[in-house]
């Protein structure tokens, strides 16, 4: 029974996962790409080392610690690429704010 | 029955950002996606742990997200900075 819970969390952060390279695909601009391809590839790790910890047990020390080394690396890096395309000069593809005035 | 459909999506997510990586208009985007490529990887990793019935490939995973981890840091700097 227990199984079967684990294999849906994975299930659920693998679709997570083709979610993110949809988007990764269609959206228009670096930081819109940014944006997705941090965020769900962030919970997707998440319910894939939560549903393996509910699988094997005996491994969940090592997967709580692999769980917080993504959550606290990957807003770093999604942070680093942002700060540095910004000041590499790359503008927004459609500007809304600027559209106002 | 179930890792062999949990394989498949793997792989579309993996060749979709593969395609991102091949072909992204400017180093930002190929950068991205080669983020998003080494986070599926780790889970990948700890579902062949989960298939093969091994604890070892989890350092396995652990060691590739701290590379892919260092790689994008680095990637990151490149960008702002130059050589």
């Amino acid at each position: 029974m227990l199984d079967y819970l684990g294999f849906m969390f994975i299930f659920f952060g693998v679709m997570a996962f083709v979610v993110s390279t949809i988007g990764l695909l269609r959206m228009p601009d670096v930081y819109t790409r940014m944006h997705i391809g941090t965020k769900t590839t962030t919970i997707g790790t998440i319910l894939v080392l939560f549903g393996a910890s509910f699988i094997e047990p005996s491994w969940a020390l090592k997967l709580f610690l692999l769980a917080v080394f993504i959550l606290l690396t990957n807003p770093l890096s999604s942070s680093v690429i942002a700060r540095a395309t910004h000041k590499d000069g790359l503008v927004l593809d459609r500007d809304e704010l600027k559209e106002q005035k | 029955m179930i890792f062999e459909i949990l394989t498949l999506l793997f792989l579309i997510a993996i060749f979709m950002a593969l395609y991102r990586l091949l072909k992204g208009p400017t180093l930002s985007d190929r950068v991205v996606a080669f983020d998003v490529m080494s986070l599926i990887s780790v889970s990948f990793f700890v579902v062949l742990a989960l298939y093969f019935q091994r604890a070892i490939y989890i350092d396995i995973a652990l060691v590739l997200g701290l590379i892919g981890f260092l790689g994008t840091s680095i990637f990151g700097r490149y960008i702002e900075k130059g050589i």
